[in-house]
């Protein structure tokens, strides 16, 4: 898709993540900037070279824990300066957690809900600032959630109910802007299967299972239009609507 | 297995008739692939590289063992659109890389019949293309690479500074380590075009004489083959040449292949007179194009690629590519005496391919190409039948003076590996410890 903008002005937050890189690979080829955030400096820089190849116009690193909440309006600021402005947040990073141990270990569940939801709170927050601030109505702030905060599910409802929030949060957002005037948009993905190093110890295959540039390409047109809440891939909404009309007297003898 | 390595029970490769369990890893980074190879080594099993699969036979797997995919080895490192010099990781495509530089007016040295290649893959096959008479093999453009070993750690292979392992690499089969990253030498466009000039072949004959003509003014040639054709027909077809145009745009092909095949074909649709009736109606309609055209890179080099799965094509059974050089001063016998036995068994496929190779030596030990005629076709896989017909044309290839080609072949004897590869016992001694494959064990045994 060819954009009739000028190039972008990215902030990646969790810019390791599968689906972080797919997204960056696409909107590189049309020039963009970016600055990306992550905890490990090497593997940064090896993203970086990547989309300084692929045609980005330049990119910066932040080497950061984005569990420490602090820093948030600091990494705003540092972004605009490096890219001379900002119109177009991702927050992509998450981690699935192990639900079993969450169940009997309370740490399990706060690094869970903290990783995916309450530290996310604190980004969202500052990215929405931010973009108010900077970019007005040409402003995105996208977020990766996931169809498993649709409804809670034996499997991983400890992981699912951060997911839920954070989309309850973005919908929210989505809401405040949509009354207001020049305002940025608001896109929550919610993402079903996708095949990406988080999912590995799974057993993958068949049709429900997407790519990580599947992704990128529905991220890409969310940026542009759509929303407050996209499936990725679309045949989720149908999914989930039949799982949350499921009744539960149902819904308790499936195995999901 | 540790936790890097998740089994999967069904691993084919691209010919499908081999089906076998393997221990997959994907790593995350070239690191992360570095560190596998000691930890197989440890575990005292065997690894292999694999990168898209599109080998045919056996070559690309290690039944029981493990595979390292390079799927997630997909960056690029730097590419200077002035020098038209590239490094990325062996994971990535031709595919890909075909999308970034083609826009700036770069092309790759050569490419094969297919963009779904990564440059380990390329590499470790020494492909070649529609220009080999020219430009030699994919081996002939490398500046450098990185190969991880298990004995050795990382590596930065030169032709100077590590000359057996660079030369054993090349067509190594995945080997001799695993392949990190490369850079290449591009090679300029003006356009995504080709002139391309179409004839028809009245026989096998007259291949040799419009090969020979074309190849000094066209630095593309190829010809396709109706194996089906017998008598003074005998290797009827259509030779097709071309040269990059001039103008025309640099687009590079779509991002998205084609339409897939979404089922395996019956095992009846493949039957001769199917196989005849494709070969006739195949031969008209390339004949009704015009002489002269301009047609889009893709078209020209990759056919195939338009349709995602084609191998399907073959049935459940899946198929064996055959692909053979012969020398020159024996290739015009020794093709006519086999298309002469592929057309009497009935068996031919859609699409037979006759190309001379040129005398730009490879760097590689392994490498199949040599100055010959290389003649590459499928057989579906009629079980004994089939191998009973190749075991037919691998005689007649020895005793040419020729081989085959490694990245096609599931089944050739050791024998007749070895005589066609004599640097093959070189590469043993410089193969990975900790690395291995199905058809090597084989042809080494």
């Amino acid at each position: 898709m060819t954009e009739t903008r000028s190039p972008r002005k990215v902030l990646i937050l969790g810019a390791l993540s599968a689906m972080a890189a797919a997204t960056a690979r696409r909107l590189a080829a049309q020039g963009a900037e970016f600055v990306l955030t992550g905890r490990k400096a090497d593997a940064l820089e090896r993203e970086a070279n990547d989309l300084k190849a692929r045609g980005a116009g330049s990119v910066s690193i932040q080497v950061i824990d984005l569990l420490e909440t602090s820093r948030c309006d600091a990494v705003m600021d540092l972004a605009v300066e490096a890219m001379g402005g900002l119109d177009t947040v991702l927050v992509f990073y998450g981690i699935l957690g192990d639900q079993a141990q969450a169940e009997t270990d309370p740490q399990e569940a706060e690094r869970i809900i903290a990783v995916n939801y309450s530290s996310a709170v604190h980004w969202v927050m500052a990215a929405a600032r931010a973009l108010e601030a900077h970019a007005g109505s040409s402003g995105v702030l996208l977020t990766a959630s996931s169809v498993a905060g649709d409804r809670g599910r034996r499997s991983n409802f400890v992981y699912g109910s951060a997911k839920a929030g954070l989309s309850v949060l973005m919908q929210g957002l989505a809401h405040k802007w949509a009354a207001q005037d020049n305002a940025p948009r608001a896109v929550n993905l919610k993402l079903g299967f996708v095949d990406t190093p988080m999912t590995d110890g799974i057993e993958k295959g068949g049709p429900l299972w997407a790519k990580p540039d599947d992704i990128a390409a529905i991220a890409e047109r969310a940026l542009v239009k759509g929303g407050p809440n996209v499936y990725a891939p679309w045949f989720w909404r149908f999914i989930m609507l039949a799982i949350r009309v499921t009744p539960f007297f149902v819904f308790n003898k499936v195995n999901l | 297995m540790t936790s890097d390595f998740h089994p999967q029970t069904a691993k084919r490769s691209w010919g499908r008739v081999v089906e076998a369990h393997h221990d997959v890893a994907r790593p995350g980074s070239p690191e992360a692939a570095a560190a596998l190879l000691p930890v197989l080594q440890d575990r005292g099993e065997t690894g292999l590289p694999i990168g898209l699969g599109r080998s045919y036979g056996d070559s690309n797997l290690n039944p029981d063992g493990a595979l390292i995919e390079t799927a997630r080895l997909d960056h690029y490192i730097e590419f200077d659109p002035d020098a038209g010099v590239l490094r990325a990781e062996a994971g990535v495509s031709l595919d890909d890389i075909l999308r970034l530089i083609v826009p700036r007016g770069w092309f790759l040295p050569t490419t094969p019949g297919t963009r779904y290649v990564t440059l380990g893959g390329a590499i470790a096959n020494d492909v070649h293309g529609k220009n080999h008479h020219l430009a030699g093999s994919f081996g002939c453009h490398l500046r450098r690479f990185t190969l991880a070993r298990s004995d050795r750690g990382v590596l930065d292979i030169r032709p100077d500074s590590e000359p057996d392992l660079f030369a054993a690499t090349i067509g190594g089969l995945g080997l001799t380590g695993l392949i990190l990253d490369v850079e290449l030498q591009l090679v300029p466009i003006r356009s995504a075009c080709i002139d391309q000039h179409v004839e028809p072949l009245r026989n096998v004959d007259a291949f040799f004489d419009i090969a020979e003509a074309r190849a000094t003014d066209y630095e593309h040639t190829v010809a396709w083959i109706d194996c089906t054709a017998r008598g003074d027909r005998l290797g009827q077809g259509v030779f097709s040449s071309g040269n990059w145009a001039a103008s025309g745009g640099l687009e590079p092909h779509a991002a998205k292949a084609g339409p897939a095949l979404p089922v395996d074909a019956p095992g009846f649709a493949l039957n001769p007179l199917t196989l005849r009736a494709f070969n006739m109606v195949y031969r008209r309609v390339q004949l009704l194009k015009p002489q002269n055209s301009r047609v889009h890179y893709a078209g020209f080099f990759h056919p195939l690629d338009s349709i995602r799965d084609w191998n399907r094509l073959y049935g459940a059974r899946g198929f064996y590519q055959y692909q053979s050089v012969i020398p020159f001063d024996t290739a015009r016998e020794a093709t006519r005496e086999m298309l002469d036995r592929i057309a009497r068994s009935g068996q031919g496929s859609f699409l037979a391919v006759l190309k001379t190779l040129g005398d730009r030596p490879s760097p590689g030990l392994m490498s199949f190409p040599m100055p010959g005629v290389t003649l590459a076709l499928d057989f579906a896989n009629a079980g004994t039948k089939t191998l009973q017909l190749m075991a037919e044309l691998d005689a007649l290839v020895k005793s040419s003076g020729g081989r085959l080609y490694p990245a096609k072949d599931g089944r050739i004897s050791a024998d007749m590996f070895q005589q066609g590869y004599p640097e093959w016992e070189r590469v043993e001694t410089l193969r990975d410890p900790a690395l291995s494959s199905a058809f090597w064990r084989r042809v080494t045994s």
